[in-house]
């Protein structure tokens, strides 16, 4: 399931854009642009989304390159991590209060 | 009659939906986010397109009357004040539509709508702008006004809609600081610019309230949209903040509001003011206000005269990508 | 009325730290600039400004809103070099960036004509920036290396900026020059309608050659063969021919002097009526 907005119908294509904000940080989604090519959608994406030093690196993916999970599948898909707690430090109650633990 | 095989299959289908109508249900109880792929009501989901789409085309109809000064502006300072933010403007507005486009409608419908005179969009920029004042006055009531009515919408229940909010709400921080600062400029300037700026007020004024949407009692839509979490506040309420918030500013610019029934009502804990004109707010939705048809003209031909532009770059992303093909 | 926000619209302001508005400013220390530097710096301030204005009639007007965001920020760049330039030539005799942009006449503006030529179709003013751009790069990079600090601290930022609108330039240029046929056509036209102007840009006169030789400036002849090799490339990949020798008229630009074609007259006359109603007033 590819991410939402491409119609397929457009003269240009739809990106999505992720910027990073500083070195040392992820690049996270910030929305998305039209743009005939890839060339062109990273320097709208500059215009469009830096016009106030928000970024130092930015990506552009096409937004039907973009695959997602399936929501609906929520439960099924998300449920599997609930109930194994051994996977979160605050499970082990022994050590609590024993330093650089 | 119904043969039995489609029966059950109905009736999966309908047991499916109402299992996702219950989780959306659920969610919105919650003060949850609902998100692009997520199952929705269709009416929530025309609602939201209505909304994001009429509030898109607001900011990019909403360019020209201020733009009609960059060329004029009586400072470079200004002058660069005043291009950065019709610029902004225009980001504003694609922020929007790329909001609107996760809904599922494409931003070449959105703008077909738009210049074909189907869509609607703010009716303040409907009016125009005869002075440098009412590059002032724009930023001070009319952005006010907008920034009243958006910082709520910041938390509204769809998730995009409400992240363009956030980045149009901080970026839109200078915009009514800057109208105000051209006031007060003016203010403290020439008898000459003091009229000016006062015209503009009494001019923009009963507009920029008019911004708030009709009464609560008249305003057919609101109820539904607070019940989804789009709307927080009702419009009378909202209306009401805002000249909370400017009798002050208006003392400290030294205007006059144009409005001699507007008195603090100590029983009630608010204004009370006159009756708006709603005649004039459904002339001018109806098109008919000073500036609709040249809104509209000027907008369709910017789109038509780009079209061998756009044709010509998504030709040319046609030919390097095939280029590339026969390469590999 | 309930909720945990504050629906009166006090948006919270970032606490960003400010940069310097007009770049050059702390570098020249209030230094104030020399007859030969200043009408230097007015005639680099008015090419900026005088392109500005023109680039601005696009917002709202442009092709694509994409392209209304990336030609607002070209014009936003180019008007801060204006006024880091025209600030910096009023140093010479006590006037300020306003006094020069809008109370001197035609006549005592000394932008090169190419800056004033109207915005005609978009490719002409992708072919008018292409030029500018490419222009401005090579001035520029000079230029961060003057003798002059506040002129080489002006350098230093619109560097960076020129360089980017060259590459905006250069990628429409690639895409109007090899998309349609007529977005072929239109921009064919457009390079052999823009390129007489390209000459005065690299004429010398007496005050360069006298700043020149002092390390103030880069003389502008001295600028032509690494314009004219980036332009090769570009028009390599474009299919475009440099319309060297067979321009599709011959001008003989004075701007410099300043005498002018008939287009800045209007363009100054919309810009400065305003600020010419009210002398002396604040804004």
């Amino acid at each position: 399931m590819s991410t939402p907005g491409e119609t397929g119908t457009e003269a240009w294509p739809l990106w999505e854009v992720f910027v990073r904000a500083n070195r040392g940080l992820s690049h996270v989604h910030v929305g998305s642009l039209h743009a005939p090519d890839a060339d062109m959608a990273v320097r709208n994406a500059r215009d469009l989304y830096t016009r106030r030093n928000e970024g130092v690196s930015i990506w552009v993916v096409p937004a039907d390159a973009v695959t997602t999970s399936d929501p609906d599948a929520k439960g099924a898909f998300f449920e599997s991590p609930a109930g194994k707690n051994y996977r979160h430090a605050v499970y082990y109650t022994k050590s609590e209060g024993v330093k650089h633990l | 009659m119904t043969a039995p095989a489609e029966l059950s299959v109905a009736s999966i289908d309908e047991h499916r939906d109402d299992e996702a109508q219950a989780r959306f249900d659920d969610l919105i109880a919650k003060d949850s986010r609902i998100e692009p792929r997520d199952w929705m009501p269709d009416a929530y989901r025309k609602t939201l397109i209505r909304q994001i789409s009429q509030h898109a085309h607001s900011e990019i109809i909403g360019m020209q009357p201020e733009s009609n000064w960059i060329s004029r502006a009586p400072s470079l300072k200004r002058k660069a004040i005043l291009m950065a933010k019709v610029q902004d403007e225009a980001g504003h507005g694609l922020y929007l539509y790329s909001a609107a486009q996760t809904l599922g409608i494409g931003r070449e419908e959105m703008m077909q709508q738009l210049i074909e005179g189907r869509a609607r969009y703010s009716s303040i920029f409907n009016y125009t702008t005869p002075t440098w004042a009412d590059m002032g006055a724009i930023g001070w009531l009319v952005d006010g006004a907008a920034i009243c009515n958006q910082v709520p919408l910041c938390r509204a229940s769809y998730g995009p809609y409400g992240r363009a909010m956030v980045r149009i709400c901080k970026e839109e921080s200078f915009h009514q600081r800057q109208g105000f600062e051209i006031l007060l400029e003016l203010m403290q300037g020439t008898d000459e610019q003091k009229r000016m700026a006062q015209d503009a007020v009494d001019r923009w004024y009963w507009p920029s309230l008019m911004m708030f949407g009709p009464p609560d009692d008249e305003s057919p839509n609101s109820a539904q949209s607070m019940a989804w979490n789009i709307k927080r506040f009702s419009n009378d309420e909202l209306r009401q903040r805002f000249v909370g918030m400017l009798v002050p500013q208006a003392e400290v610019l030294g205007v006059t509001l144009p409005d001699p029934n507007l008195t603090w009502n100590e029983e009630r804990q608010a204004y009370d003011m006159s009756e708006i004109d709603w005649d004039e707010f459904h002339e001018v939705l109806a098109g008919r206000g000073p500036a609709n048809a040249e809104r509209l003209r000027r907008r369709r031909e910017a789109h038509e005269d780009g079209a061998w532009v756009r044709e010509a770059a998504a030709e040319y992303a046609r030919k390097q990508a095939a280029k590339a093909a026969t390469a590999a | 009325m309930s909720g945990d926000l504050d629906p009166h619209g006090d948006v919270t302001v970032d606490r960003v730290a400010l940069a310097e508005e007009l770049a050059g400013e702390a570098a020249g220390a209030g230094h104030a600039a020399s007859a030969d530097v200043a009408a230097y710096a007015l005639g680099l301030g008015d090419d900026s400004l005088v392109l500005a204005q023109r680039l601005g009639d696009w917002i709202t007007r442009a092709p694509e809103l994409e392209e209304d965001v990336a030609l607002g920020n070209i014009a936003l760049d180019l008007l801060g070099h204006a006024r880091s330039l025209l600030h910096y030539a009023g140093t010479h005799d006590g006037r300020s960036e306003d006094d020069l942009a809008y109370f001197r006449d035609e006549p005592d503006f000394r932008n090169a004509w190419l800056f004033e030529q109207p915005n005609g179709d978009f490719a002409h003013t992708i072919a008018r920036q292409l030029v500018a751009s490419t222009y401005l790069v090579e001035l520029y990079r000079h230029l961060e290396a003057s003798t002059d600090a506040t002129l080489a601290a002006i350098a230093a930022k619109a560097s960076k900026e020129v360089d980017y609108h060259r590459d905006h330039a250069i990628q429409w240029t690639l895409r109007l020059a090899g998309g349609t046929d007529e977005s072929r056509r239109r921009m064919v036209r457009a390079v052999e309608q823009t390129w007489p102007y390209v000459e005065e840009l690299f004429r010398d006169d007496a005050v360069v050659v006298r700043l020149a030789d002092e390390g103030v400036v880069p003389l502008p002849s001295s600028l032509r063969d690494a314009f004219d090799s980036v332009i090769d490339q570009v028009f390599a990949e474009a299919d475009l021919a440099r319309p060297e020798g067979r321009t599709a008229f011959v001008v003989d630009g004075r701007g410099r002097e300043g005498r002018h074609t008939e287009h800045l007259g209007p363009l100054l006359a919309e810009m400065q009526v305003l600020a010419r109603a009210h002398p002396g007033a604040s804004w």
